[in-house]
């Protein structure tokens, strides 16, 4: 257990620091606890792999922290600011100023190009990268303007990341987005998200089943029942191509 | 929704917690079903209970079948008119005109006064006694007050009537109260409409009014009940001849009768509306059913998917769907059936205050609900299970999985991304409503017929007002008319001419006649004015004078049809009063009007063709509104005065009466075009939004605000809603046009109006729907899951 070091503080400026967090649903016996009381700080910048069975809290963790629910006790900062008691607007503003979403069902707009896709979050950003320099990143330059239908899963997933990071986002949150690929598809989608981290230097968490991509990132966070249970810095990482599963 | 009883299968329960959770929406689908189920049974209703009360009504108090006034005949002629074949009761009595001096009001009030045998009830046209008792034989003053002239000068028992036949004069006492068969409406002669405070109805014992007006031992009018297969124009020529020698102008039957005329074509005008309207109303809400149901189905993909992979056949799910649907559709039969008849009922109480009938028969036909209930069950049904059917041919793993996106590349994809103008939100709309131009089509017509509802129903008042507008302000500019009880000299119409108040007058002479062309034979009036005169014309349907060419007659276009003649024909006119010369009268021109039927000459050519010398009927005045007074006494004082017509009172009397009768049946379409218009609109904000949902929860989470992201959901509606605007217009013009023409009838004919006033209350109407409906879906909006809308593929 690396519990007493978790605790210590981290070379970089924090980007989250998560106390006490705790998520009921429901109340009396239907209570359901999602989280129990999470504890986690997190570097500016870093690629987080966050691992855990089915129900162990961690898609509840990444929307608190993503400015989509909000926490039944305890508090979590944003680089200082409490985003734990904020209202429907602010977590709108937040969401919008510093959180790109990656899905794992892409959820892009069918009825808009690669490149409007993008555009729709960049018209409402304030110091955006243009769309199609988005879309370079994740190596799409030459699919803007084809239809969500006339894209691949992963080419869907790409432009899906594209959208989310051409904001120039502090955060950037991928649940399962290798979910619904195969591998090699997987893999490029991987290769897109560690450029995207690389060059934009945005605090990435990628929450995944899928224990082998826990190569890639600085810290492998361990969920297990609403806790966290491990947290690991990962001193041998891996570039995506050197994986598989 | 937790405790649901054991024997209950899966499916069932499933069926039930989803009816339950789409509460709403279901409710809005069952209230489209209700709004057309209910105008058709709440019209079939209405209108079978007046037609089979009128029934009923005229039944009990033996109405008369005809009438046959004479100038006097012996009464011992009553024996040869019960004798002849076809009459299975006959009573022979004494009508005259009347003038009542009423208290408190300037205007004369003009009447008749109708004699009951000396003994018992009449044998025809029994009166309805509503208080008080019939008079005593012998007692010389006592009447009977007609109850609608009762009530508008609030008579009461006891109360005395000061009243002039044939100029002299009499105080009635009223010792009752009744109704008549014979006059449901009571109407004068110049009159165009009922006017309860200027024309009474009193009845005398015989020997009393025989006395007054000096017909002992003879009578003026024969009444007559038919035997069940009688011929009626068999028992009018038989009594033409009889009552030839007294001075008859000639037998009638009840098409004739004024006030059954009266009835009977205002119950027609209901019964068309109700006969016209409702199957609109079905259809319109069977289609709008149609398509929401389709769609409705079409969000349920993926639970379809999921209940064939668990083995379910394609004909369980179709089961399990068409039940929900038919749940749906049973909720709104039931509310629509269950306000059809109780608002129908109530209608019809109304409508039987309105016509004074002294009891109302109410009749539910059950063909009629068998029929609408199934036409409504089959067209929802119907079109449900061709969307279920749809849904259940995928296979199931495609069903489950999130549908691939849909092909946005092949339509108007490049040009709308050239439009560099738009936001991205704004491309999303326009691209989805050019993607499935059938789901926006049909939402735009959806809501373009349910504004065209909206505007047919209100364009029947704009007709009517029209009509109104032509015939009074237009036909007949006059405020006054004056009928004299027989024709006078011209020295009579001068005379009116200087009465202090009175700005202008024209003469008429009028003359009944039986026209005849070949074999057809009408009733009719000929109506003599002056050449250019202003007062009263006949116009056209586009409001142009017209004019009769020199010795020629104008006919209406009503009466050349039932005479089947042409301008250029000639016409036979058997006049039936004074000399009865027989005319042969060349038809100058034919011509279309809104109201009545009629024929016109040139006054001098009327009066050198009957011969009697320069006569007038009667004259029509403009007066000073401001010096009535000494007119309306002198016309009281005068006994040659049979009727006054005052055109101010007629055309106020008139709208108020169309307003109340029309007017009733008018709004209660309207409210339920209305209702229909809701239950449209808010199903398809709704769907949209279910369909959306997903993609407007990612929006949400992309950082997107609640205003930002209603606008890309309810801009689709108000785009759709403003193109559906114009087509609901042009559609509800259509409506109006097709409602004039099935409305109209022989007494008027309907003119095609819808007023700008109509088509900014359509449009208001369901701006405001829109927006109400909106508002609801985008409190939905406001409570979007976007954690799980995220997770779920669908």
């Amino acid at each position: 257990m690396t519990g007493s070091e978790d605790k210590r503080a981290p070379p970089h400026p924090l980007c989250f620091r998560a106390r006490g967090v705790t998520r009921v649903y429901g109340a009396g016996a239907a209570a359901v606890h999602a989280l129990r009381g999470v504890d986690l700080d997190l570097p500016d910048g870093e690629l987080v792999v966050v691992l855990g069975a089915s129900g162990s809290g961690k898609s509840t963790f990444l929307n608190i922290l993503g400015g989509l629910d909000i926490p039944t006790e305890g508090e979590v900062l944003f680089r200082g600011e409490d985003i734990s008691r904020a209202n429907q607007h602010q977590l709108t503003e937040y969401r919008r100023r510093h959180i790109g979403f990656v899905f794992q069902f892409y959820n892009l707009m069918p009825s808009l190009t690669a490149r409007e896709n993008v555009a729709l979050v960049t018209e409402i950003a304030e110091a955006p990268l243009s769309p199609e320099q988005a879309l370079a990143m994740v190596g799409l330059e030459n699919r803007l303007d084809h239809f969500p239908a006339q894209l691949s899963g992963g080419e869907q997933q790409r432009v899906a990341i594209a959208r989310a990071v051409a904001k120039q986002p502090s955060v950037l949150l991928c649940d399962e987005p290798t979910g619904a690929l195969d591998s090699a598809t997987g893999i490029l989608v991987l290769e897109a998200l560690k450029t995207v981290n690389d060059t934009l230097g945005a605090t990435t968490l990628l929450i995944t089943h899928n224990a082998a991509i826990a190569a890639i990132a600085d810290r492998v966070v361990i969920f297990a029942d609403g806790r966290v249970r491990e947290v690991r810095e990962n001193a041998d990482k891996r570039a995506p191509g050197e994986i598989s599963w | 929704m937790n405790r649901l009883p054991a024997w209950m299968g899966a499916l069932d329960r499933k069926l039930v917690r989803e009816l339950w959770g789409m509460k709403t929406q279901a409710l809005a689908i069952a209230f489209v079903i209700a709004g057309g189920v209910a105008v058709h049974l709440l019209a079939a209703g209405m209108l079978s209970s007046l037609q089979e009360t009128r029934r009923a009504y005229y039944e009990r108090y033996l109405f008369a079948d005809l009438w046959a006034p004479t100038v006097r005949a012996p009464q011992r002629l009553i024996a040869d008119i019960r004798a002849i074949d076809g009459v299975q009761a006959a009573t022979t009595r004494i009508r005259v005109p009347a003038l009542f001096a009423m208290e408190g009001m300037s205007a004369p009030a003009t009447g008749e006064v109708l004699s009951l045998p000396d003994v018992g009830e009449a044998a025809v046209n029994r009166l309805h006694l509503v208080r008080g008792r019939l008079p005593v034989a012998g007692q010389r003053d006592e009447a009977v007050v007609l109850q609608a002239f009762a009530d508008a000068h609030g008579l009461e028992i006891g109360d005395t009537v000061p009243a002039t036949l044939y100029g002299g004069r009499r105080r009635l006492t009223v010792v009752g109260i009744a109704l008549s068969p014979e006059h449901v409406y009571a109407i004068g002669p110049g009159q165009f409409v009922p006017d309860d405070r200027l024309f009474g109805v009193l009845w005398m014992r015989r020997g009393a009014l025989a006395q007054a007006v000096n017909q002992d031992e003879a009578f003026n009018e024969a009444v007559v009940r038919l035997s069940r297969d009688a011929s009626e124009p068999a028992v009018i020529a038989r009594l033409d001849r009889l009552l030839e020698p007294y001075g008859a102008p000639g037998a009638y039957g009840r098409a004739d009768q004024i006030s059954d005329a009266f009835v009977s074509s205002e119950i027609d005008q209901l019964a068309t509306m109700g006969r016209v309207l409702p199957p609109v109303f079905l259809l319109v809400a069977a289609f709008l059913v149609n398509v929401v149901v389709s769609r409705l189905i079409a969000v349920q993909r993926a639970g379809i998917g999921l209940l064939k992979a668990f083995g379910y056949r394609d004909r369980d799910i179709i089961g399990h769907y068409l039940k929900l649907v038919a749940v749906i559709a049973a909720t709104g039969v039931l509310i629509g059936g269950a306000a059809g008849i109780w608002l129908g009922r109530g209608m019809a109480e109304l409508y039987m205050e309105y016509y004074r009938f002294p009891f109302l028969l109410f009749q539910a036909d059950p063909a009629d609900y068998a029929t609408v209930i199934g036409v409504a069950m089959l067209t929802v049904m119907g079109g449900a299970a061709l969307a279920v059917r749809r849904a259940a041919a995928l296979n199931p793993a495609e069903a489950m999985t999130p549908a691939p996106p849909p092909d946005y590349s092949k339509v108007a994809g490049a040009w709308i991304t050239r439009m560099r103008v738009l936001d991205q939100q704004s491309r999303m709309i326009l691209r989805q409503i050019i993607r499935w131009p059938w789901r926006a089509a049909l939402t735009v017509a959806g809501i373009a017929a349910s504004g065209a509802l909206l505007i047919g129903t209100l364009s029947m008042m704009d007709g009517i007002e029209v009509m109104i507008d032509s015939s009074f302000n237009v036909s007949n500019p006059h405020d006054v008319s004056v009928s004299f009880v027989e024709p006078r000299s011209r020295a009579a119409l001068f005379s009116l001419a200087r009465e202090d108040g009175v700005l202008a007058a024209e003469p008429f002479r009028v003359v009944p006649v039986r026209l005849r062309h070949g074999a057809r034979e009408e009733r009719a009036v000929i109506t003599g004015a002056p050449l250019d005169g202003t007062l009263s014309r006949m116009v056209d349907t586009d409001n142009r004078p017209v004019q009769p060419h020199p010795g020629g007659l104008v006919l209406s276009s009503d009466l050349a049809a039932k005479l089947g003649i042409e301008a250029g024909d000639t016409v036979e006119a058997q006049v039936t009063e004074g000399r009865r010369p027989l005319l042969a009268l060349p038809v100058s021109a034919v011509t279309a009007s809104y109201v009545g039927s009629g024929a016109r000459m040139r006054i001098e050519d009327l009066n050198r063709a009957l011969e009697e010398g320069a006569l007038v009927s009667g004259a029509w005045l403009t007066v000073d509104a401001d010096r009535t007074g000494s007119l309306y006494a002198r016309l009281k004082e005068t006994p040659s005065v049979a009727g006054v017509g005052l055109q101010a009172e007629a055309v106020k009397r008139l709208a108020a009466m169309l307003d109340e009768n029309l007017g009733r049946s008018i709004l209660t379409f309207f409210l339920f075009a209305g209702l229909i218009a809701s239950g449209v609109v808010y199903n398809t904000v709704r769907i949209s939004f279910a369909e959306r949902r997903r993609e407007l929860a990612s929006l949400r989470v992309l950082g997107f605000s609640r205003a930002d992201v209603s606008y890309i959901l309810l801009g689709e509606v108000a785009f759709l809603t403003l193109l559906a605007l114009p087509l609901g217009a042009a559609a509800g013009a259509g409506l109006a046009w097709y409602l004039a023409h099935a409305m109209s009838s022989d007494l008027f004919r309907l003119p095609f109006a819808v007023a700008p006033a109509t088509f900014g209350m359509a449009g208001a109407v369901v701006l405001v729907i829109t927006v109400v409906a909106s508002l609801m879906v985008r409190s939905q909006i406001d409570r979007l899951d976007l954690a799980e809308a995220l997770k779920t593929g669908e």
